[in-house]
């Protein structure tokens, strides 16, 4: 792999940009690996760089039906964040910002994490006292986030309306300055060619079909769009489409799968210093380095599998978003899209074994798991190299649906992007 | 946006006079204080979440305020047919296939 450095930039600068090369290798698949991950999407993907950097396992094919980071992963806004209420979330998503915070240079990959502050708006009583809640669990756990009142909200970003005649008024708002942004693509693309350095397969266009078991069963393999390929563990991490895959072992998930959209404007100058979430508005907003708005919208009402949802959705996203930044009205829209997005009855994710010998599965990141990237690949690399837990993931298991250990996020927060 | 057929009001109203319900014929266990945890986790927690036909409960919350149910396919989101509360779980496993190959040529309803 070439290493990418300010003086390769100068060398390939002189001779024509000839020398770069490809960033990953797409070979043929070999008839039996170590370790299967089903999915390529950012979480996939950084499974499988860690099973090769921290355990050795290189052994590895990452199957993806479409292209690499097709899925959620290239659809999402990207919202970084680990201000989460519950002890189980801070500690897997604060290992993830930690990790994010030296990924690039890590991955030799420019991921463009962007520590930009995310701040979350209160508009009435109720949020006020939930954000401050929050602000409090996050310190003991070690997790910044601060309360602003709604001056000091403006001067962090201005283009805020905090006039107390709005339609929502922001009573203040909680502020995590560790938060921000990354480039989402390039998350996908600097694990996929991390991996493949290693050794890595990385296979597209190759859609699983089956979960074949021994008698006793098992995991031996799966089948393919591409044929056979055998297997001694499998991983399965198909965001949306999870249920559909584990289906395919006879096992049954508490998921349910819901379009998710989001959308862009057309690029402008830089005008928005800071990523800005509404829950109670429902709508959320930061600027790419290229210059558009990025809005994420809510889930649709129904599950589907379309990877489309109603406009009447993205519609009341706009709404909030022009009474929260006056100065947008006159914006266009240049684009919108969905993803399908795998939510659990807590709104935590699993990441687990399963009750099928050498299985194991990550999913449920439902709209908020870019963030969590490489935390949970981190962990679901060590839980299925050791066929046990990071102590980081012990709780997020399947049975805590059984036992009633949840990971109420859904409760503390009603929404979780 | 969805275009749905209420089953009381007999006729098609847009999605927004509706809620969704969840999945349909789940059936809460009789004997529910005796059940084993696993089974109370299948009745509560766990879902089928189908890609293709999928029954679920709608309620007509901004008309005749009645719960009903759908079968609807997930793939190109076209409803099959909706039907009455208590009426039984309609056979549609033809309707999806045409649908499918419907939504293959591209011109799926949506
Ligand atoms: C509009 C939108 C906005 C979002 N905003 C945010 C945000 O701001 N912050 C945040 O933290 N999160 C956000 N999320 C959530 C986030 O995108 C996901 O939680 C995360 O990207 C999931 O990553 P993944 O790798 O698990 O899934 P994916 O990237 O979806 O990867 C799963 C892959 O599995 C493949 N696959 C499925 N079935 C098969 C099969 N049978 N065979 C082979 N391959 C298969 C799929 O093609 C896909 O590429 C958002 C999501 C959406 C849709
Ligand atoms: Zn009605």
């Amino acid at each position: 792999m070439r290493k990418y450095s300010g003086f390769a930039v100068a060398r390939e600068a002189m001779r024509g940009h000839k020398g770069w090369g490809q960033q990953w290798a797409s070979p043929e698949p070999r008839k039996e690996y170590d370790v299967i991950i089903i999915g390529a999407g950012g979480h996939g993907l950084a499974t499988a760089y860690y099973l090769a950097k921290e355990h050795g396992i290189t052994n590895v094919a990452v199957l993806e039906k479409g292209w690499l980071g097709g899925g959620n992963t290239g659809r999402n806004t990207t919202i970084i964040r680990s201000n989460y209420l519950y002890d189980e979330s801070a500690g897997l998503y604060d290992h993830a910002v930690k990790l994010w915070e030296n990924l690039s240079q890590d991955l030799n990959y420019n991921v463009m994490y962007s520590a930009r502050g995310v701040m979350m708006l209160a508009h009435n009583v109720h949020d006020v006292q939930v954000f401050k809640r929050h602000i409090h669990a996050n310190r003991l756990n070690g997790v910044d986030n601060e309360w602003l009142t709604p001056e000091q909200a403006k001067e962090y970003c201005p283009p805020l309306n905090i006039s107390a005649s709005a339609r929502s008024p922001v009573m203040g708002a909680a502020l995590q300055r560790r938060g921000g942004t990354a480039r989402h693509d390039a998350v996908a693309w600097g694990y996929a060619r991390g991996a493949s350095d290693r050794g890595v397969h990385i296979i597209q266009n190759c859609e699983v079909t089956g979960i074949r078991r021994s008698g006793n069963g098992q995991v031996t393999g799966v089948e393919t769009s591409r044929g056979f390929i055998g297997a001694k563990k499998v991983g399965v991490v198909a965001a949306g489409n999870t249920s559909v895959v584990m289906q395919m072992a006879d096992v049954r998930m508490p998921l349910e799968s819901f379009p998710l959209q989001a959308l862009v404007s057309e690029p402008v100058k830089p005008c928005f210093p800071c990523v800005v979430m509404s829950n109670t508005v429902h709508a959320y907003i930061s600027q790419s380095d290229k210059g558009e708005l990025v809005i994420g919208a809510g889930t649709d009402q129904y599950t589907s599998y379309s990877q489309t949802g109603g406009l009447h959705i993205i519609q009341h996203t706009l709404d909030a978003i022009c009474e929260m930044f006056p100065i947008f009205t006159r914006m266009r829209m240049l684009r919108s899209w969905g993803g399908i997005v795998d939510v659990t009855p807590d709104r935590s994710p699993i990441i687990a074994k399963t009750p099928v010998s050498g299985l194991y599965v990550n999913c449920g990141w439902g709209t908020g798991g870019f963030k969590a990237t490489p935390g949970s690949g981190h962990v679901f690399a060590h839980t299925i190299a050791n066929d046990n837990p990071h102590p980081i993931n012990a709780g997020y298991t399947m049975e805590r649906f059984t036992t009633g250990r949840l990971i109420d996020e859904a409760a503390a927060a009603a929404v979780a992007h | 946006m969805l275009l749905i057929h209420c089953p009381y009001c007999e006729e098609k109203r847009p999605e927004l006079e509706f809620r969704h319900a969840g999945e349909a014929h789940v059936a809460r266990p009789a004997d529910i204080a005796n059940i084993s945890d696993a089974e109370f986790a299948h009745y509560f927690f766990y879902r089928d979440n189908p890609k293709g036909v999928a029954y679920e409960r709608w309620r007509h919350i901004h008309g005749c305020g009645r719960f009903f149910n759908a079968a609807r396919d997930t793939i190109s989101d076209k409803f099959l047919t909706t039907y009455k509360a208590g009426e039984p779980k309609p056979e549609l496993v033809e309707a999806a296939n045409e649908n499918k190959a419907e939504a293959q040529k591209g011109n799926s309803a949506k």
